[in-house]
């Protein structure tokens, strides 16, 4: 058994991991060389395809673009999502759990099927092609995420903090701004990234809301097919690693933020 | 000196939906008084301080600090601490700034900031721990940090829920004699809540007895523990538990008898019930019969011995009907299971009780 593990868990690892290093590797070998199927790995590694992509092709405006949706969806979705998040994990009300199996009934809605709706909503309140409008498309995919995120992550700091904050003088509102937020910040700040993530791999929504603003993922689609394959890897590599980071960064509130307990 | 308030709580009710958690509570605690809330699990007393606290709202009712209504203030507004059972020391403040937290909420200066938490923190003698996070403490010292920060603005009314409950045995009894002194110290109005009967003998100046969002009996730990006025108080006052006859009474030649099979208990004057619950207390159960006074004899058989050095508690067969009593003896014995033998009971350490009500008669 002491071997079977370590060797299960490399086989898994190369499953997942093998494809996105071949591409990166792809993505830093030469044009000379892209096509020598004498060797794997190239002679000399370039950032040539990445430059041209970002800074000749238009990928770094739509990268800007990208982190500008996200930003603004996160806003918006978090706005909205902790004070609901808060209230289900605090009260008990009326209709509970049919609003959090609700949340969840969300994700059985692609959001190709809300974006074809919007665009002819968003022509009339001129929206089309905006940050904004992919934005408001895109919190609204993860505004659900967020308020079950938030919700556990509330559930999981104790509801005493706050009552001892309000018998030492805090009010309510003032016990769960200076006692509870500070308390929630680093799984909030995990379900910030978790939605980064989500918004900067959308994107159905984002090709069909905009046509010159686009995203990242969005600007690669309506160009991949036109471009040489060595690009293709390029742009896989430009839109692998920010979220590699991230989620790497967040790995171990990863399991807490979705309410699960390895006790 | 900071100023002491009387507690005063008028016909509290508290509903949660159908369930009724405290079904008109009213006390009057006097001003620098340490009183116990004691009762089983589930008996309100919780519930109680919370409304006293501010974090519940009651559903009916009035609770007065001196002649100041509060009933409907927010708790900051209310001039109370709290020390709750989980401590609930903000993790993510160092202690110092837990215990100058309520003072700063209150806006004191730094100067008496400083020189305030300095000392709550000699007194609780925390003084080296003030720049820890609440993660690097043990139960113990977060248990000290959450009374000072309770003491440190000197509130009008102290409130501790089962604060000794998340304790080691042995810390326990220490903290248990050190919150005594502090109050000794500090004479603050405290209410104290537990479930645990020697806390509440102990340290109570006044225990109120709970049950059912009720209070059954207010008043000395002696005064509960030699007059329960009811059979439930005497039955959760005292260790081993009280043991109880369920009794005919009966009139031979003009003296009424309390009848438990062939035993009768002479009953002190005259009453009126039918049928009475007889209450005799383990400690005054004896194996010679009491000098100087009257006494009663039972037939029993031992069922089991506990040697708890030096005491010990005989578990006794009594009558045909096989009643199990309990008697706790001074002194370190042996007696072989199944022996016959015969027990004392003092007349005057009998305690009556109506069968229906249970309340006490006499």
């Amino acid at each position: 058994m002491k071997i079977i593990y370590p060797l299960l868990f490399i086989l898994i690892a190369c499953f997942f991991l093998g494809p996105m290093f071949l591409a990166f590797v792809a993505s830093i070998t030469p044009a000379s060389e892209f096509y020598d199927y004498s060797h794997i790995f190239p002679s000399r590694l370039t950032l040539e395809h990445i430059n041209k992509l970002l800074f000749t092709l238009g990928g770094f405006r739509a990268l800007i673009v990208s982190i500008e949706v996200a930003l603004i969806s996160i806003g918006i979705s978090f706005a909205l999502g902790i004070p609901a998040g808060y209230a289900i994990a605090r009260y008990t009300f009326r209709g509970k759990d049919g609003v959090k199996l609700a949340m969840l009934f969300t994700r059985s809605l692609p959001l190709i099927v809300v974006a074809v709706s919007l665009v002819t909503v968003y022509m009339r309140l001129n929206l089309t092609d905006t940050a904004l409008g992919v934005a408001l498309a895109h919190a609204a995919m993860i505004l659900p995420f967020v308020v079950i995120f938030t919700s556990s992550i509330f559930s999981s700091t104790f509801i005493e903090y706050e009552e001892a904050g309000m018998v030492f003088g805090l009010t309510r509102f003032g016990a769960f701004l200076r006692i509870s937020l500070p308390l929630a910040l680093p799984g909030l700040a995990a379900s910030a990234i978790y939605g980064f993530i989500m918004s900067w791999n959308e994107t159905f929504a984002a090709s069909i809301l905009s046509i010159q603003n686009r995203t990242l993922p969005a600007h690669i689609l309506a160009t991949a097919m036109a471009s040489p394959d060595y690009f293709k890897y390029a742009m896989a590599t430009v839109m692998a690693i920010p979220a590699l980071i991230f989620i790497f960064i967040i790995r171990k509130y990863l399991i807490s933020i979705w309410g699960i307990s390895l006790k | 000196m900071s100023k002491l308030a009387k507690v005063v709580s008028q016909d509290v009710k508290k509903c949660f939906g159908e369930v009724r958690a405290l079904d008109g509570v009213s006390i009057e605690i006097e001003d620098g008084a340490f009183v116990v809330l004691l009762g089983p699990s589930g008996c309100g007393k919780t519930t109680f301080m919370r409304c006293i606290s501010g974090l519940e709202e009651l559903t009916d009712g009035k609770i007065y600090f001196d002649d100041k209504e509060i009933s409907r203030l927010q708790p900051k507004d209310r001039n109370v601490a709290m020390v709750f059972q989980s401590y609930a020391v903000w993790p993510h403040m160092k202690v110092r700034e837990n215990i100058a937290y309520p003072l700063k909420l209150k806006k004191f200066s730094k100067e008496e900031i400083e020189q305030k938490v300095k000392w709550a923190a000699d007194l609780l003698n925390i003084s080296e721990l003030l720049s820890r996070y609440p993660s690097q403490l043990s139960g113990g010292q977060r248990q000290r940090v959450a009374v000072a920060r309770a003491i440190v603005h000197r509130p009008e009314v102290l409130l501790m829920d089962e604060p000794l409950s998340n304790l080691d045995a042995l810390l326990r009894v220490k903290m248990r004699s050190e919150l005594k002194k502090l109050h000794e110290q500090l004479k603050v109005t405290t209410i104290y809540v537990t479930h645990d009967q020697v806390e509440a003998m102990t340290m109570g100046d006044k225990i109120a007895v709970m049950n059912s969002g009720r209070i059954i009996q207010y008043g000395t730990p002696e005064e509960i523990y030699k007059k329960p006025a009811t059979a439930f108080v005497a039955g959760f006052i005292g260790s081993p538990q009280m043991n109880f006859f369920k009794c005919d009474v009966v009139e031979e030649n003009g003296q009424q008898y309390a009848k438990f099979e062939h035993v009768r208990f002479k009953i002190p004057s005259r009453i009126n019930n039918r049928s009475v619950i007889v209450g005799i207390r383990p400690e005054n159960v004896s194996l010679e019969p009491p000098k100087g006074s009257d006494s009663i004899t039972l037939e029993a058989t031992v069922y089991f011995i506990e040697r708890l050095m030096p005491e010990t508690i005989l578990h006794l067969d009594v009558g045909n009907a096989k009643s199990r009593i309990t008697a706790k003896l001074p002194n370190d014995l042996v007696l072989p299971e199944g022996k016959k033998i015969e027990v004392f009971v003092s007349t005057e350490s009998l305690h009556f009780f109506d069968a229906e009500t249970e309340e006490r008669i006499l």
